[in-house]
């Protein structure tokens, strides 16, 4: 059996988790934890601690396998031994909480640090009135126009799948070069 | 779509830097621990500025701006009762006492001052108003937001928002292509010119900082201000190789094979 594997990463409660439960064929594996600290908590109540690991067969010999990062910060050494290997990862971040911003930036520099594979930004809970737009986050996240920011909806498995796919493609063009 | 949020989080800076890119039109509202102000914009430039703890007519402004004497403003405020500020600049204009550009002067400096003390707000919720138009009646102007946003950058004091801010001294910059960004309106201090003036993808930060003597917190604190202001983007340095070992990300190391098997992933999920 053949395995790949791409990483889901971005600032807590960004939608990780959601996203890869909408298209793993496996309940994402539970390593979520309550949450303890107060602010934290007022935002929701299990936070991921290890990993989120979801599964997608492809066919008889192959398995892509999803892994997200855990959100709070004090976790960040797992993030170097997730990304090793990946095909590409996805930076999710909450579009209804630019407070988050800032950090998503650092988490997506972080990963390119680790490996130069390609990656795509998905724009979460775009289903949400106070939902910055797309176009304003690209500002305000600083991505160059060569970045893809895609709209997302992490409880909408065509949405998770379009974010999957554009990641795909650009592997492909990397390849091609 | 909203664009809402703290200024803990979001700051008046990014906010500009925000309008000023996306040139958009509305108004910026923020109100902050005592005081409210709002913030007109037209494709991305400042039109108008007022704050809920001033009077923001025209004979005000005059007389804030040291066009007016206090009694002038005063005679003013109780004749003109009802007039609008055009019609007041009109007949400033026309009595020979003032010329159109000093009232324009006079607003630009009134309403960036209204900026000004924005940056020195550390909290506040914000707004922005896609398309909201300041008072008809209002005389607005067109100011470019570069140089307010390059002095709104230079009070960012704190290194620890500036080390998230720019993580890291080895990345280079480069100039952006956006049209209408012309570096000569710009007004930069000597340090930044100097530190303009090694822009290139070749050149790392801590290289920059090294020729131009320059201490990490400042290079970051003028880098900052310049990536704010548009002017430049953070690029990788064009010696690093860029080495993907392939070998590890794949489990077959045909080039072929790869490319085939990421057509199988593509199919697969779309058939989700
Ligand atoms: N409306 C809406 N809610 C979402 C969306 N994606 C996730 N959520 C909700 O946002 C909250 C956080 O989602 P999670 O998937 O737990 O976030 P996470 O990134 O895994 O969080 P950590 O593991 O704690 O970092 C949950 O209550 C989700 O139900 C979305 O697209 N729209
Ligand atoms: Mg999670």
């Amino acid at each position: 059996m053949q395995t790949v594997k791409m990483v889901v990463t971005g600032p807590f409660s960004a939608g990780k988790t959601q996203f890869i439960q909408s298209v793993s064929e496996i309940d994402v594996v539970a390593t979520e934890r309550k949450i303890s600290k107060a602010d934290e908590k007022a935002i929701k109540n299990a936070t991921t601690v290890a990993m989120d690991f979801g599964r997608i067969t492809v066919d008889d010999d192959l398995v892509l396998y999803l892994f997200g990062t855990p959100g709070q910060k004090r976790f960040d050494f797992m993030w170097e031994i997730l990304a090793e290997g990946m095909l590409g990862f996805i930076v999710m971040v909450d579009s209804t909480r630019p407070e988050t911003f800032r950090e998503a930036r650092t988490i997506l520099e972080t990963f390119r640090a680790y490996a130069p594979t390609p990656y795509v930004v998905a724009a979460n809970k775009q289903d949400m009135p106070d939902a910055w737009d797309v176009d304003d986050m690209r500002v305000a996240l600083r991505l160059g126009q060569n970045t893809k920011l895609l709209p997302c909806v992490a409880t909408d498995k065509e949405s998770v799948k379009q974010v999957l796919l554009e990641l795909l493609y650009s592997i492909l063009e990397e390849m091609e070069r | 779509m909203a664009l809402r949020g703290n200024l803990r989080d979001f700051t008046v800076t990014q906010l500009l830097n925000l309008v000023h890119l996306a040139r958009k039109t509305g108004m910026l509202s923020i109100q902050g621990t005592n005081e409210q102000a709002d913030i007109f914009f037209r494709e991305g430039k400042l039109a108008y500025a007022r704050t809920n703890k001033e009077d923001d007519h025209l004979a005000y402004v005059l007389y804030k701006t040291n066009v007016l004497s206090k009694a002038q403003y005063k005679a003013i405020a109780s004749r003109a009762q009802g007039m609008s500020d055009k019609e007041l600049g009109l007949l400033l204009i026309n009595a020979g006492y003032v010329t159109q550009e000093v009232i324009i002067n006079s607003l630009q400096q009134y309403f960036a001052d209204i900026i000004r003390r924005l940056f020195t707000w550390a909290e506040g919720l914000f707004n922005f108003e896609n398309d909201a138009r300041p008072p008809a009646d209002r005389i607005t102007v067109r100011l470019d937001l570069e140089n307010i946003i390059i002095e709104g950058a230079r009070q960012l004091r704190e290194m620890e928002q500036l080390m998230q801010e720019i993580p890291s001294l080895d990345i280079a910059l480069k100039f952006t292509d956006r049209p209408g960004t012309n570096l000569r309106n710009v007004n930069l201090s000597v340090e930044e010119w100097r530190v303009v003036s090694y822009v290139s993808p070749k050149n790392t930060l801590r290289q920059i900082a090294r020729a131009a003597n320059l201490s990490d917190l400042e290079i970051r604190r003028i880098v900052y201000g310049l990536l704010q202001a548009g002017l430049v983007e953070m690029v990788r340095p064009e010696l690093t190789p860029r080495t993907l070992d392939r070998s590890k990300m794949f489990p077959v190391q045909d080039k072929g094979e790869q490319r085939t098997l990421v057509n199988r992933l593509i199919d697969r999920i779309r058939s989700l």
